[in-house]
């Protein structure tokens, strides 16, 4: 009898520390945005939140110093635009291709490919960005910088790739087959039925493909601090260095004193990181529930 | 145009843009090993780094990260796995399993750097950890959180509905049904995800720079309450900080680096399609 209840004692005790465990994931993100605000929000005390968004400079160390985050906003847009140019369509047709007409032992072999692109660090191919694409970009467009808005949008749009792929093409295998049965049954081509049908029926899953790609974009950090220059001016080209949100903060946090003005703009900044991609994480989330209906 | 023309150019068009994905993962790699692999050697893998790491070895970024890795494990597999069970096991589908799903997407999609700023902010202010192995262990295993509870929701849920309806008719509980009939089928899957967690711990920069990573520290760490040098933060380092250090040296931290988080990756993968051919339901 006594063993029952010690038996049951311990069983309810695992299943409130599961119960706890479950919500700990809300805590965590409650807890992140907490403490950004409360170290971001002291900066608020003696600059208004438009001068800070929409501001043309950033000069944190000067006196007074100046935190407007425009032309980091506007490099981070810059570069994460040009990234999607070049891993949207690329990592479209990959995922096409892969789900649709690659034979079984191509399609293993290119998605453990893509999942091995997916786990190098980013520090890794800022590195090799850095030493291999700088120069290159330098030589063939002339400029006196081979570190660039354009240079971290290549950079990366490799790194957006992996997940644009592996989730647009679960989204195309996740199409039912009776849809291209019936196309082809239908005297469509394989092609016909690829493009106008199953493509078509992805739709949304490929839509949430792309925004958390871009998300992923945003919010990379090494490759894009090792790539793009650094330098915190409003771009005029994409042949320009550019300085994003997330580089300054990982590359300012160190020389700022804590508890400063500098040190909560860079909190602050990381709020505006967390809310835009708490917006788009959200949004895709939609999408791919849309897309399993 | 004629449809069967057309599908060879743009069945040739998606083969080219596979191509384009697949060939610079490969060219990655080969230039690393190529200019890497010279630089590699046991006291390169075993000593200390010197003079301003321009000479010596790596060992106390390599082992640095090793700590930071094991501790970031030690944290968030119980947690993620737990916070699985709960997801699979005993949640319906109300609105607070809903919120749960929506936070552990979210968690997968906050920057890494935000995470940097949140273990400033409370492990290493708040708390008073300091910047140490602790606090910056603590925000990796944060970070990985979400990879871990989702691999292992993944495997729970590939057990078959079956198993605990045959455990629950003869009479277990429901936590010994789950303890002895649903966990030890959704083991393999469980390794996997804890796995992956490991490479993308391991090769993560931006949430240790401020939580732990140390510049240049020729010794090892005593406690959990030393700063490390870590292997990514040093290839950061050296590639940009510091002028002067032979490129051999530079690719080859960037091999070590990239062996380690391969590996486990590879292990990950080697490992997920072995339990998925031997599953026999």
């Amino acid at each position: 009898m006594k063993r029952a209840t010690l038996r049951k004692l311990k069983e309810w005790l695992i299943e409130r520390a599961i119960l706890l465990s479950g919500v700990f994931s809300i805590v965590f993100v409650v807890l992140i945005f907490l403490f950004l605000l409360r170290e971001g929000l002291a900066l608020f005390r003696g600059e208004s939140v438009l001068d800070f968004l929409l501001g043309k400079s950033w000069y944190p160390i000067s006196s007074p110093p100046r935190f407007g985050i425009l032309p980091l906003i506007l490099g981070s847009l810059l570069v994460t635009l040009g990234a999607a140019a070049i891993s949207v369509p690329i990592g479209i047709a990959a995922a096409l291709f892969i789900a649709e007409i690659a034979p079984r032992r191509l399609k293993e072999a290119l998605k453990a490919g893509i999942e091995l692109l997916a786990a190098i660090p980013s520090v890794v191919i800022g590195f090799i960005g850095m030493i291999t694409l700088g120069p290159w970009i330098k030589n063939v467009f002339h400029v006196p910088t081979g570190l660039t808005a354009l240079t971290g949008s290549v950079t990366l749009a490799f790194m957006a790739m992996p997940t644009i792929v592996s989730i647009a093409e679960d989204a195309i295998t996740a199409v039912p087959r009776q849809y291209r049965e019936a196309a082809i049954a239908m005297g469509a081509t394989k092609w016909q039925t690829t493009w106008r049908i199953v493509a078509r029926a992805a739709r949304p899953g490929m839509v949430a493909a792309v925004m958390l790609g871009i998300g992923r974009v945003i919010g990379e950090t090494m490759a894009v601090m090792m790539v793009t220059g650094n330098a915190a001016i409003i771009p005029k080209s994409i042949l320009q260095p550019v300085r994003t949100l997330t580089a300054t903060i990982a590359a300012e946090m160190g020389e700022s004193v804590q508890g400063g003005a500098h040190y909560s703009a860079l909190f602050a900044i990381g709020i505006v990181l967390f809310v835009i991609t708490f917006l788009i994480n959200g949004m895709a989330d939609l999408y791919l529930h849309r897309s399993r209906k | 145009m004629n449809p069967r023309l057309s599908q060879k150019i743009a069945f040739s068009i998606l083969f080219l843009a596979t191509l384009l994905v697949v060939v610079p993962v490969l060219a990655i790699l080969a230039i690393i090993v190529a200019k890497g692999g010279s630089a590699i050697s046991f006291s390169f893998l075993f000593t200390m780094p010197r003079d301003g790491m321009t000479a010596g070895g790596i060992f106390p970024a390599i082992l640095g990260t090793l700590y930071l890795v094991g501790g970031a494990i030690v944290f968030a597999v119980p947690l993620g796995v737990m916070a699985a069970i709960y997801l699979v096991e005993y949640s319906s589908d109300n609105r607070l399993s809903r919120l749960v799903k929506l936070a552990i997407v979210n968690l997968a999609g906050v920057p890494s750097v935000v995470y940097g700023l949140f273990g400033l902010g409370i492990f290493v202010t708040f708390l008073g950890f300091g910047a140490s192995i602790l606090s910056g262990s603590l925000t990796l295993g944060i970070m990985i959180l979400p990879v871990i509870i989702t691999s292992a929701r993944e495997a729970l849920e590939s057990v078959p509905h079956s198993f605990r309806l045959v455990s629950l008719s003869l009479g277990a509980s429901r936590w010994q049904t789950i303890r002895h009939s649903v966990l030890p089928h959704a083991l393999p899957g469980i390794l996997t995800g804890t796995i992956l967690g490991l490479g993308r711990a391991a090769g993560e920069t931006a949430p240790i720079l401020f939580t732990v990573a140390a510049f240049y520290l020729p010794r090892l760490p005593q406690s959990i309450f030393d700063q490390t040098m870590a292997l990514p933060y040093h290839l950061y380092v050296i590639s940009t900080q510091v002028p002067g250090i032979a490129e051999s040296v530079r690719y080859g931290t960037a091999l070590v680096l990239l062996a380690l988080v391969l590996l486990l990756n590879l292990a990950a993968i080697v490992l997920r399609s072995r339990f998925r051919r031997k599953k026999k339901w």
